[in-house]
């Protein structure tokens, strides 16, 4: 009897979509409308996007076909991809654009690894020991309000125009957002948790191990994604101030050729390392912070 | 193995089959807590408080929100010491955290970011013992308070009694002879609650330790206890203390509370509490203009 029910109520939402509105009366029916809407929805946003693009590229083309704005000064959609394909081609003026990105991205992952790791030291170690944390706060508030950007050029004139002075800055952008995250990430430790592992028997270190650094480290990863971006930056200022190659100089030698095309060039370079060291890390805070609930991850889904 | 003092003449009479010495004895005398507030005075939670918890004796604290209640435990577990007075769990002036305590909390405590069984097992690996070992004894653990099949499971995937059974079996598994429960089961609905007090005797039963037992529920603290500590509200001091000679096992807790003895001793005892409670009410309706006369 109820197979027949089933049946007959199965058949309905069938036919039903020819009347226009499905009867969705049924689990399964429901289910399947949600997931088409969703669908809908998703091909909707994606054929938007692809429209706003073209708009642009295809405006900006024909902008400057028509002599609207200057080529000289705004570039090319067309002269960027030509550019690009030079570089691809014959190298640029430094070397093939494969060895000028790897500079760029060594100095940016030294820069990163280093100022990671002494954020995260110095971070959960004034976290944890308070009166340090007074004593050394007001120097760090200074530091912190400096440009340190400007910095760069001090580390060319001690380090020359090797990879040193570009790793440097790039660790010291990158130490102040990682410090702070990681210092405020101590700080919101639950201390009922912390209370809860030293009646377990935990040791000072323990305590961190077990309770402090898990509990930081969301929001230390939080930090990383800002942290890889000021990586590349700290590496291509450090570039522009002074270097024998890299992608900075290869941007600030197209600057002084009048050249926007290649400055463009180099910045699309730029922003598709950038986008997959940020996939990179979406993929590492999935993978360590997994025991979260899904609504957290969820939320990035888009 | 500590003796039983002499002069604990209100002890209840203690039934075959137990192992007293199992727990340790928990003496608090003339203990003062003062907190410093941010203005820079001190505010005083816990006045000369004094009172025992016979080795292997459940005892429940009851009174109201503010009183010191968690300021107690936290002074018995080491966590925080006395302004004042001292406190001497199996005859030591407690100086740190002792290995023999566990602890369960009002909120929750386990580490979201570790497994069930990763957190049962926290106990035995911080006390040294190998991660076999300790995973062993914590699947063991999990099975005797009914969460088997759940070791692989986060916090967040539990249901709140779940929560509180996996807390209760990290308190268990070091087998302390002092066992300091912070409302435990105070965040729980009545039917859980019920089941996990009924639990949580069973397991008591079993290895016997002090428990020093936080709760603002009357009914919860008599079916439970063998003592019952009122204290005053704020600052916090000892009312009175009752024994409760309801026989043991007692059975469900759900059903002892129709018992005529158990109503008579409920009686006895919110006549002490009520006052308590309603000072405590008036002071939280007037909060602001009472402390602004304070000054
Ligand atoms: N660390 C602290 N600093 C300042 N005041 C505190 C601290 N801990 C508790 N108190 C105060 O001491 C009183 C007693 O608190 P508590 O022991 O938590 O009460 P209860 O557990 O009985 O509700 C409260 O008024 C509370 O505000
Ligand atoms: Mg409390």
């Amino acid at each position: 009897m109820s197979g027949a029910t089933s049946r007959t109520r199965q058949a309905a939402p069938i036919s039903a979509p020819i009347l226009g509105r499905p009867a969705a009366d049924d689990e399964a029916t429901i289910a399947a409308e949600a997931a088409r809407q969703v669908r809908r929805r998703r091909l909707l946003v994606g054929l938007s996007r692809a429209a706003v693009l073209a708009f642009v590229l295809v405006g900006w083309q024909l902008f400057t076909q028509w002599k609207i704005v200057d080529p000289f000064f705004f570039g090319q959609p067309t002269g960027i991809v030509s550019r690009m394909r030079d570089w691809v081609v014959d190298g640029t003026a430094y070397g093939t654009l494969w060895s000028q990105i790897w500079v760029t991205m060594k100095e940016a992952l030294l820069g990163f690894f280093f100022g990671v790791s002494a954020g995260i030291v110095l971070g959960v170690l004034l976290g944890q020991v308070r009166f340090i944390a007074d004593v050394l706060g007001p120097f760090i508030k200074i530091i912190n309000a400096v440009p340190r950007i400007v910095l760069g050029s001090i580390f060319v004139v001690w380090l020359g125009f090797g990879t040193t002075s570009k790793v440097l800055l790039a660790a010291v952008l990158v130490f102040f957002v990682v410090f702070f995250n990681a210092f405020q990430g101590v700080r919101e430790v639950d201390p009922v948790l912390v209370a809860n592992v030293r009646i377990l028997g935990a040791s000072r270190w323990q305590v961190v191990r077990h309770v402090v650094l898990p509990s930081a480290l969301t929001w230390i990863i939080a930090s990383l994604h800002v942290a890889f971006g000021f990586a590349i930056i700290g590496a291509i200022v450090g570039e522009f101030l002074g270097a024998q190659e890299g992608l900075g100089l290869v941007i600030a030698t197209a600057q002084n050729n009048f050249d926007p095309d290649g400055v463009f060039a180099a910045m699309l370079i730029i922003a598709v390392v950038a986008l997959t060291a940020e996939s990179l890390i979406s993929l590492l805070e999935h993978r360590l912070l997994a025991w979260r609930p899904p609504s957290h991850s969820e939320v990035g889904g888009a | 193995m500590s003796a039983r003092a002499s002069g604990t003449a209100t002890a209840p009479p203690e039934p075959a089959g137990r192992r007293p010495e199992a727990g340790a004895r928990i003496e608090l005398s003339g203990v003062t807590k003062r907190f410093m507030t941010p203005a820079g005075t001190a505010f005083t939670a816990l006045q000369d408080v004094s009172f025992e918890v016979e080795p292997g004796q459940f005892c429940a604290v009851v009174g109201p929100t503010g009183c010191g209640k968690s300021t107690t435990l936290t002074m018995v577990s080491g966590l925080d010491r006395p302004s004042a007075g001292t406190v001497r769990t199996g005859g030591r002036p407690v100086d740190g955290i002792a290995p023999g305590t566990g602890f369960m909390f009002q909120s929750e405590a386990l580490l979201p970011w570790k497994t069930v069984l990763g957190n049962v097992a926290l106990g035995p690996l911080l006390r040294g013992a190998g991660r076999r070992d300790a995973e062993d004894r914590a699947r063991d653990w999990l099975r005797r308070v009914g969460l088997s099949g759940f070791e692989d499971h986060h916090p967040h995937q539990l249901s709140g009694g779940m929560r509180k059974r996996a807390s209760l079996a990290a308190a268990l598994i070091n087998e302390p002879s002092i066992l300091l429960m912070d409302e435990p089961f105070g965040a729980l609905d009545v039917q859980t609650k019920a089941i996990m007090s009924n639990e949580l005797l069973g397991l008591w039963e079993q290895t016997r330790p002090s428990v020093l037992f936080i709760t603002h529920d009357l009914e919860e603290a008599i079916a439970l206890a063998d003592r019952v500590v009122v204290m005053t509200v704020g600052p916090g001091t000892v009312k009175a203390v009752y024994d409760i000679d309801l026989p043991r096992p007692r059975g469900a807790v759900q059903e002892i509370r129709f018992e005529p003895r158990f109503l008579e001793i409920h009686q006895e005892i919110w006549e002490s509490l009520r006052d308590e409670v309603s000072r405590a009410y008036a002071r939280t309706g007037s909060a602001s203009t009472g402390t602004e006369s304070d000054r």
